[in-house]
């Protein structure tokens, strides 16, 4: 009896200290949260699988019944309407980050982003698609406050991410493109890019909710408290983003 | 609700780069199913591998070489630059181009088919009636191999219509130039919009299976016959 007693004590205490979640993340912030859920799982002994994808996919596939326990999003529309359609939990939203947006070209380390661009000596630019991306957004709003709209929109390229925009420039089929910091993030090579001053459009709020499915999951909730520690904050700074700040 | 005018533009678009690409491609496929189904080549077995290989490959591995072979330091970039036709990505050209190798192998395969199925005997008798090879083709080879033609022609087509990885891409999502309907379908789900994204799907389900119904169940008929 006092052994099947352990046994069951046992059982419990395993599910309560090592729990296995689901996240759905922004492909834009896979980077940093690998490594924030990697300081995470350390200290925790949870296991956190990633699902990344772009927020309106990981939309769809929530509303839909996929089993995701948080939603870590590219912008805030998302996660509020999660939130209205009951897929979330009612007080769990928080900004985790503010994104920063910077303008990169093909030859990385002899051109001048910035000096390109407003000299228009390019081509092709590319950008995320402004409908679908925080970061597209914030690029056409940024040409139009240089006012620059008006000569650059006959060479916009779109891409449905802001990956696939910098695909293109990597790739030599763009000569400039804007981009988020995170992903010029590269301690062996160091790309000459062209931070964005944040008063040239409004700021790239992101958001991250806890989900129905976590609702249960304790871990689900440490791991969004961990996404405000000391800890993550390091690493998203290094990765280029700002302290959510106030909103 | 209904389309709206970005809609009709994507739609339109796609039309016109299938019926363009489905043309072009039964210049290419018909000369190369008659060579494949005639040569001795040894290289035959390669080439028919090289000509299959899109419809095992995702379309991103496709897209994704193709954005670098059409790009400045790739070799159909420098071809095409050196020709002073600049380069095709983001341009209707290189959706044309990309299509092309997409779709081969729904239109050489069927055409390739029937073209094998007609057999020595009617090339032995046409030669002996002093048809010359040109007319054996013309008048022997292509209207009993017309079953494939016919086939290859509406894979082809719809194959092209259906498009999406490989648009996604190269294309660049420009308005009229490369926005096809896939990719506008897309958008529409992606910015939560399903009202828009339900006419156009709906419309492509409907369309590709109208189309297939019609293609076997005249196929069906001939059989019969």
């Amino acid at each position: 009896m006092n052994v099947l007693r352990l046994f069951i004590l046992t059982l419990f205490s395993l599910t309560a200290h090592a729990q296995e979640i689901n996240a759905a993340v922004a492909s834009s912030f896979l980077l940093p949260m690998r490594d924030i859920v990697t300081a995470f799982e350390h200290q925790s002994q949870h296991r956190v699988s990633i699902a990344s994808g772009s927020s309106g996919k990981l939309y769809a596939q929530i509303i839909q019944g996929a089993p995701f326990d948080v939603f870590l999003s590219a912008d805030q529309e998302k996660p509020k309407a999660l939130l209205e359609s009951g897929h979330g939990i009612s007080g769990s939203r928080f900004t985790y980050a503010q994104g920063s947006l910077v303008v990169i070209a093909t030859n990385g380390l002899t051109d001048d982003p910035k000096a390109l661009l407003s000299r228009g000596e390019f081509n092709r630019l590319a950008i995320a698609n402004p409908r679908l991306a925080p970061y597209g957004a914030a690029a056409v709003e940024t040409l139009k406050a240089l006012t620059l709209w008006d000569a650059v929109s006959q060479k916009l390229v779109i891409g449905e991410s802001v990956g696939q925009a910098y695909h293109f420039v990597i790739s030599g089929n763009a000569q400039l493109a804007f981009i988020a910091r995170a992903q010029v993030y590269n301690p062996q090579r160091k790309a000459r890019y062209w931070p964005v001053p944040t008063k040239l459009h409004s700021p790239i709020y992101q958001d991250a909710v806890l989900l129905k499915k976590g609702s249960n999951q304790l871990a689900a909730k440490q791991l969004l408290a961990f996404l405000q520690s000391e800890q993550a904050l390091i690493i998203m700074d290094d990765y280029g983003y700002q302290p959510a700040g106030q909103q | 609700m209904g389309f709206s005018a970005a809609d009709i533009e994507a739609l339109w678009l796609t039309l016109r780069l299938a019926a363009i690409v489905t043309l072009l491609l039964l210049m290419i496929g018909i000369p190369t199913a008659w060579w494949l189904c005639r040569t001795r080549c040894r290289w035959k077995g390669l080439i028919i591998a090289i000509i299959a290989l899109p419809l095992v490959l995702p379309p991103t591995v496709l897209g994704f070489y193709l954005l670098l072979a059409m790009g400045p330091n790739g070799p159909v970039g420098q071809l095409t630059e050196a020709l002073g036709i600049g380069l095709l990505p983001f341009t209707f050209g290189g959706l044309v181009f990309g299509s092309i190798i997409y779709s081969l192998p729904f239109v050489v395969q069927p055409i390739q088919n029937a073209m094998e199925a007609i057999g020595e005997r009617p090339l032995e008798v046409a030669a002996t009636l002093g048809a010359n090879p040109r007319d054996t083709f013309f008048n022997v080879v292509l209207p009993l191999a017309k079953p494939g033609i016919l086939t290859a022609t509406i894979l082809g087509f719809t194959h092209t219509l259906g498009e999406f990885g490989v648009v996604l891409m190269i294309g660049g999502n420009i308005p009229g130039a490369t926005r096809v309907i896939s990719v506008q379908i897309y958008d529409h789900v992606e910015a939560m919009d399903y009202a828009q994204a339900h006419w156009l799907a709906a419309t492509m389900v409907l369309f590709s299976f109208v189309v297939l119904a019609i293609l076997y169940s005249r196929k069906h008929l001939m059989i019969w016959k």
